[in-house]
């Protein structure tokens, strides 16, 4: 019933798509013509500033909000000790977004095409995560953040669960945060304007050469450390340096022995006068994993991963304003794993039966003592880079655009081509709130999204191409 | 918001196609979803109501007429007329101070102190005389300050730029800033040397000035009159507590001895607390500082360390050319530096 269901569905006249899309588009101009209303969450609430105040679009900070961030969640006056609230507040909000949403993929492997693979698109209604930020300040220079998290389903885990000593010594420059966190990246993933799959990440914070089993270097993953962090009083200057547990955020150590990474960053910000604020900067993530794990039954065990190999990423990052409306941000990228991550060694957890290529043929990933990699295998290494403009039309609305490009420089396998694996996307959009108080956050949400993805189609040698348009509500209270 | 980690996007999605189990395969023409597209850009980037807070929803107020004030912070000038100014005042200032400059923004009946009445241009912060309008300069350091015991941040991750545009724009409220000058700002002399006699001094001042009927003998903001007092507008106002807070605990205007010295001699207006600089002398204000940096009793300074040599006792001033006050007795306990 349903096969037929969708056959016959995809014989309807091509004007009543058409009718369908001209009244979604109609409705949703429709709202973003509606009368405002008021909402209140956490931090706005208590402090009596509007959203605006802390985000140039939300979430988006801008560099008030990051100053205020970087502080603890504190203005830095009296009001911060949560004994200045009404003992009723209680800091939480949530965030959620309905949504309606166009998925195409060019390639998808499908028993039915005789070609092995097809053009498979998609649309409907649909929901985002569900995030419960809980945060603030437990005493004055004391703060936390709690975020439980869930993914469209509500299977929720801990995404941020941290404390923070801040200002130690009655000094912005030592802060201290142990738990689960996000890396201190200047443009903030967490944060992100757009919402799509693919243009809802940044694509550099994520990268992975194709057959790379390193999933330990995700910038934009949040991640389990200790984190020493400090600014001057007006944050012009900021520098942060992490060690972290290189498990890619997962709890209950599941990976290697000791292995740690570390996560640095420096950045400067100058008064450009008419121009605005702008700042410059750099991170560098660099770090060990392992590479063996003893094994029960066949299976790896959790903990035991020994062989550390090592990998980084580093780069520069750069915010620039240009006048009252026009900013943009630029983060470039150098990445380099070990060879053994670039073939295939690293991640049991998620690859269980992964097969690498050895000397003497092929054998689980697991380099247990003796193994040997392949013949000229290298570190594979890859340059990216990440342009985002914004228009600022009003501090109700925003238009966004991103270019990302991650381009591999060597692969670890002799003979790959150069580029497979490589990755550009576009994404354009806007958010629009129709309401600014310091109730709520609302924004109507439109964005379109192109990926393109060099040699990872199912058909061998030809490109994977998505593309992707979403419409939403995105709220929170 | 928080995702789960997407190691290849690609496979990511083509993973949750293939598990909906509803594939379908409608096909919108590119032309409709292009139109779509550009069309919601271009007509969301005109919606009029992308500025429609500018305008008042209902009542007689018509829309903010932007004069083309100006002020000058060093070498830099701020307009009142730049979009920078206008989109800025929205942003992070009309929430308090409202679209109109007259303090009464949504969140203005939430807060204490009210937020400050643009409209009638009486400030508390000044380096000129009471009475008058203040320099550039102060409202352009009040921005960046912030104001203590308020809800007033501190908004010094502004350009300079910025600031200089927000204190032109906030002139465009008041006709006096069209009709009159700002003040000539007082001059400070320097600060004399801490010792027990200036502290001495500044207590038997604080006890003539009567600063006690509203800040309290010990200075904990809790004197006789504290709870009746109001602001220019009427709305209850609370003394300052000179012995709240800790190293960190700063005066409404700042934080320095200079600072402390310009509130009373300046007087904070709209405000109880009045100007004495037609009642006492430069030195002995200068001695009344010192006092009062001995009330911040969890405070590090060179007065509480003078205070505590001295085993925390202030000898008692004499002054035989001075009526003694009518101030309750003290027996030294104002004076708690050394505690």
């Amino acid at each position: 019933m349903r096969m037929w269901a969708q056959s016959h569905l995809c014989q309807k006249p091509r004007h009543a798509t058409s009718v369908l899309a001209a009244a979604f588009v109609f409705f949703f101009l429709l709202l973003s013509t509606s009368q405002p209303a008021n909402a209140l969450p956490a931090f706005a609430r208590k402090y009596g500033l509007r959203c605006s105040a802390c985000h140039e679009s939300w979430p988006m900070l801008n560099f008030f909000g990051q100053k205020f961030k970087d502080n603890g969640y504190q203005l830095m006056n009296d009001r911060d000790a949560p004994i200045w609230q009404n003992p009723g507040y209680w800091p939480v909000t949530f965030r959620i977004t309905p949504i309606w949403h166009r998925v195409s993929t060019n390639q998808v492997a499908t028993d039915q095409s005789p070609t092995g693979a097809q053009k498979v698109t998609t649309t409907g209604f649909d929901l985002s995560g569900l995030d419960f930020h809980t945060g603030g300040t437990l005493e004055k220079n004391f703060s936390f953040y709690v975020l439980p998290s869930s993914d469209p389903t509500a299977s929720f885990h801990f995404e941020t669960v941290m404390a923070r000593l801040d200002n130690i010594k009655d000094s912005s420059w030592f802060n201290v945060k142990l738990g689960k966190y996000e890396l201190d990246n200047l443009l903030s993933e967490k944060r992100i304007l757009t919402l799509t799959a693919n243009g809802g990440i940044y694509q550099l914070y994520h990268f992975i050469p194709q057959n790379d089993h390193n999933i330990f270097g995700q910038m934009g993953d949040n991640q389990l450390g200790l984190e020493l962090m400090g600014h001057s009083y007006n944050d012009r200057t900021r520098y942060s340096v992490s060690l972290l547990s290189s498990n890619d955020g997962q709890v209950g150590l599941p990976y290697g022995e000791e292995s740690y990474s570390t996560f640095i960053t420096g950045s400067q910000a100058f008064d450009a006068g008419r121009l605005g604020v702008d700042r410059v900067g750099f991170y560098v993530m660099a770090g060990e994993a392992a590479t063996y794990y003893l094994t029960s039954g066949g299976m790896p065990i959790g903990g035991s991963g020994t062989q550390n190999k090592g990998y980084s990423r580093e780069g520069f990052v750069g915010q620039f304003y240009f006048g009252d409306h026009f900013d943009v941000t630029v983060i470039t990228q150098h990445g380099e794993d070990n060879a053994w991550f670039g073939q295939g060694y690293g991640d049991p957890i998620d690859y269980p039966n992964a097969v690498c290529n050895t000397p003497t043929g092929t054998q689980s990933c697991n380099n247990t003592p003796g193994t040997q990699l392949i013949a000229g295998a290298r570190n594979p290494t890859w340059n990216g880079i990440l342009v985002e403009p914004h228009y600022v039309v009003s501090p109700q609305m925003i238009v966004l655009g991103r270019y990302e490009t991650m381009r591999m420089s060597q692969q670890s396998t002799p003979g790959t081509p150069s580029n497979f694996g490589n990755i550009s996307t576009y994404t354009l959009g806007y958010r629009y709130n129709p309401f600014m108080t310091s109730r709520a956050g609302m924004a109507y949400h439109a964005e379109y999204n192109w990926w393109h993805q060099d040699g990872t189609a199912p058909i061998a040698g030809t490109n994977l191409t998505q593309s992707e348009l979403l419409f939403g509500i995105d709220f929170d209270f | 918001m928080a995702r789960r980690r997407i190691r290849s996007p690609a496979l990511t999605s083509i993973s949750r196609v293939l598990i909906m189990n509803s594939v379908k395969t409608m096909r919108f023409t590119s032309v409709i979803l292009f139109t779509a597209i550009v069309g919601l850009l271009a007509v969301s980037a005109f919606i009029p109501r992308a500025s429609a807070q500018d305008e008042p929803v209902v009542g007689p107020k018509g829309p903010v007429v932007i004069k083309p004030m100006v002020s000058h912070i060093g070498n830099v000038t701020g307009h009142a007329e730049s979009e920078q100014a206008k989109s800025d005042y929205r942003r992070y200032c009309a929430g308090c101070h409202g679209n109109y400059g007259d303090g009464t923004g949504e969140n203005a009946v939430w807060i204490d102190p009210k937020p400050r009445d643009f409209t009638i241009a009486t400030f508390k912060c000044r380096s000129t005389p009471t009475g008058t309008l203040p320099t550039d300069e102060d409202l352009f350091n009040t921005i960046a300050r912030g104001l203590d015991n308020s809800n007033m941040p501190p908004w010094n991750t502004f350009s300079k730029q910025q600031r200089a545009d927000l204190v032109a724009y906030i002139k465009i409220f008041s006709p006096r800033w069209e009709k009159e000058k700002a003040g000539t700002p007082i001059s400070i002399p320097p600060e004399p040397p801490v010792t027990l006699q200036s502290i001495s001094h500044g207590q038997a001042l604080f006890a003539k000035l009567e600063c006690w009927k509203c800040h309290g003998t010990h200075g904990e903001g809790n004197g006789p009159s504290a709870s009746t007092l109001t602001d220019s507008q009427d709305n209850p106002i609370r003394p300052y507590n000179f012995a709240a807070g800790g190293d960190d605990s700063r005066f409404k205007c700042g934080k320095t001895n200079q600072d402390i010295y310009k509130i009373f001699m300046t007087g904070l207006d709209g405000t109880p607390m009045p100007s004495f600089a037609d009642v006492i002398q430069p030195n002995d204000a200068w001695d009344l500082v010192h006092f009062l940096r001995t009330l911040q009793v969890h405070r590090h300074s060179k007065e509480n360390d003078v205070l505590l040599a001295a085993h925390g006792v202030i000898p008692p001033y004499v002054d035989k050319s001075a009526p003694q006050s009518a101030a309750p007795a003290n027996n030294n306990k104002a004076a708690g530096g050394g505690q």
